[in-house]
């Protein structure tokens, strides 16, 4: 199959591997964080459950919800790559990829496979996609029941 | 001039472009128009050789301006057969035209206790209004339901209206289906319990003639980007009777009939209701894109759309894991779809890199997804240059990120 050279770009193979079975996509049921992303552009909804221990180690880490592939993926590799780190550095790794998606020059090491993103930013319309999973990570460690990309009320 | 397919294609330039190294295919005309080359020349040429303010000067310019804004009053008029060019009130879109309503009407008519009737099919345009009107005004928001098709369920309009009811607002076509409501049966219920009626036409406006004394609506509201004029431009038409007794929403400039310090005095409509400078080129624009669509055979060209509706339809439901909703009858210009473990967003990315414009998204009608159970759906929207070749690449390439996501 003949592929755009964009679309091979914006959906590298692992992205799609994740999209397809994506890893911790399931409700928690002994949760202590929880928090909804949605973005009201298109559509996309995910939830984002976790159980955090005393120490402020992310014990479990998993997710639901409607979103396309960009967003799941990103959600995916997001859960694999906090599990069983501290909240700091979860709430470090989200600075790291913001970067990433606003194409800033960075390690391959620094983020793992979430590297893949490195491109998104020369597609503008999705970097909430990637974004939103992050920033419903964050909600959840900040008590915080719904996040949005879109701010207002 | 000929309607075929071919010299209409030729009067849009921006069909002739690529996007992404691809022939553009632009299924994304709910969305908005584009505009023919003589509307382009028409906006262009009030800034080189007839830029001035209506309405105020006693110079040369101004008079030719303002002859020709009031020119397009008198064009809207006669496109939607209204009685009386005072009914034409130029705003800046179907959006602006139902505001001014929902807070001109509601302050004058709308009391506590009293109701609006919309329906879960509207465009957040024409629901948010109603919900912040009736929130100020203490009065009760109804809805029309929907059926399963994506229809109104009219059964149960009787019940709905009561000696409260006040107003009902309605989409005419559906932005995110495409199901043509019948508007005839609507408005005649709602007559009959005194209920006035304003219709979202937005839609309907480019591809059904309309003649608001025929259907008898109270208000009509369409905008100018999606029949081929420029964006920033749309029209409220009201009954006369109806919109001499409304205040004005905005004040200022070009609205008045008398200011003194201690009070102002307005002028009837349609200047009650345009304070300040308005789009006079995009009103220009539109004044064009009238004649241009007067200029073709209406009728044909509806035909065509059917047809290609009709055979994109067929074609997407030949797809195995694709669902149309939305299959209500008749339906106009959308088709709109879902796909098994595709999501509309990244269909419509991959569609794009195919060069195929289609729009993917809850289309501004969040309630009507929820009742569908669905986030979102990629909805393609033909118009008159639209071809069966389009058609045909639209199908491919949904088959093709079918494949690429499974």
């Amino acid at each position: 199959m003949s592929l755009d050279i964009h679309t091979q770009q914006l959906y590298q193979q692992v992205i799609l591997d994740h999209n397809r079975t994506p890893h911790n996509f399931r409700r928690l049921d002994d949760f202590t964080h929880h928090s909804e992303g949605y973005n009201p552009l298109c559509g996309d909804h995910i939830e984002i459950f976790m159980q955090v221990l005393a120490e402020q180690t992310i014990e479990k880490i998993s997710f639901t919800g409607q979103s396309c592939a960009i967003c799941k993926a990103s959600a995916s590799m997001m859960s694999v790559l906090l599990q069983g780190r501290a909240t700091g550095e979860a709430k470090n790794k989200m600075q790291l990829f913001q970067k990433l998606l606003q194409g800033e020059n960075m390690t391959k090491d620094a983020l793992g496979k979430l590297f893949v993103f490195a491109t998104i930013w020369r597609y503008p319309a999705r970097v909430k996609c990637a974004a939103l999973p992050w920033h419903t990570m964050r909600g959840a460690l900040e008590a915080c029941s719904l996040v949005s990309t879109e701010r207002g009320n | 001039m000929t309607t075929t397919l071919a010299n209409i294609r030729r009067e849009f330039p921006l069909l002739a472009r690529t996007v992404r190294s691809k022939p553009l295919a632009y299924l994304d005309n709910a969305a908005t128009t584009l505009a023919p080359r003589a509307v382009q020349e028409r906006v262009q040429s009030y800034f080189s050789s007839c830029t001035a303010n209506i309405h105020r000067g006693v110079h040369y310019l101004s008079e030719e301006a303002t002859r020709q804004f009031e020119a397009t009053r008198r064009k809207v008029q006669k496109f939607i057969n209204a009685a009386d060019p005072a009914e034409i009130v130029f705003t800046s879109g179907t959006t602006q035209s139902i505001n001014l309503v929902a807070h001109s009407f509601g302050q004058q008519f709308l009391q506590a206790g009293d109701e609006v009737i919309i329906t879960e099919m509207e465009h957040h345009s024409n629901i948010v209004p109603w919900q912040l009107v009736c929130a100020a005004h203490g009065c009760k928001l109804k809805y029309i339901p929907l059926t399963t098709s994506g229809a109104l369920d009219l059964d149960e309009l009787p019940q709905l209206c009561t000696p409260r009811t006040k107003l009902l607002a309605v989409v005419y076509v559906s932005n995110a289906l495409g199901t043509l409501n019948p508007l005839p049966q609507i408005i005649a219920q709602a007559h009959r319990c005194n209920v006035r009626v304003l219709v979202d036409a937005a839609q309907a406006v480019s591809r059904l003639p309309i003649d608001v004394q025929q259907l008898d609506c109270d208000f009509l509201a369409f905008s100018g980007h999606k029949m081929f004029a420029p964006t920033g431009v749309g029209v409220l038409y009201g009954k006369k009777e109806l919109l001499d007794v409304m205040p004005p929403p905005y004040t200022g400039g070009g609205m008045i009939a008398e200011v003194t310090l201690a009070k102002s005095t307005f002028l009837p409509s349609p200047e009650r209701f345009e304070a300040g400078t308005p789009n006079i080129a995009g009103v220009l624009g539109l004044d064009t894109a009238i004649d241009f669509i007067t200029s073709l055979d209406r009728q044909e060209l509806q035909h065509q759309e059917d047809e290609l509706l009709h055979s994109a339809t067929a074609a997407l439901q030949a797809i195995e894991g694709l669902r149309i909703v939305g299959t209500a009858e008749p339906r106009l210009g959308v088709v709109s779809f879902v796909v098994a473990n595709v999501h509309p967003h990244d269909l419509g990315t991959l569609l794009d890199h195919e060069g195929i414009a289609i729009r993917t998204g809850h289309h501004c009608t969040q309630p009507l997804m929820r009742f569908f159970g669905i986030p979102a759906t990629a909805r393609a929207s033909f118009t008159i240059y639209n071809t069966p070749q389009e058609v045909e690449r639209l199908a491919a390439a949904v088959r093709k990120a079918i494949r690429f996501f499974t």
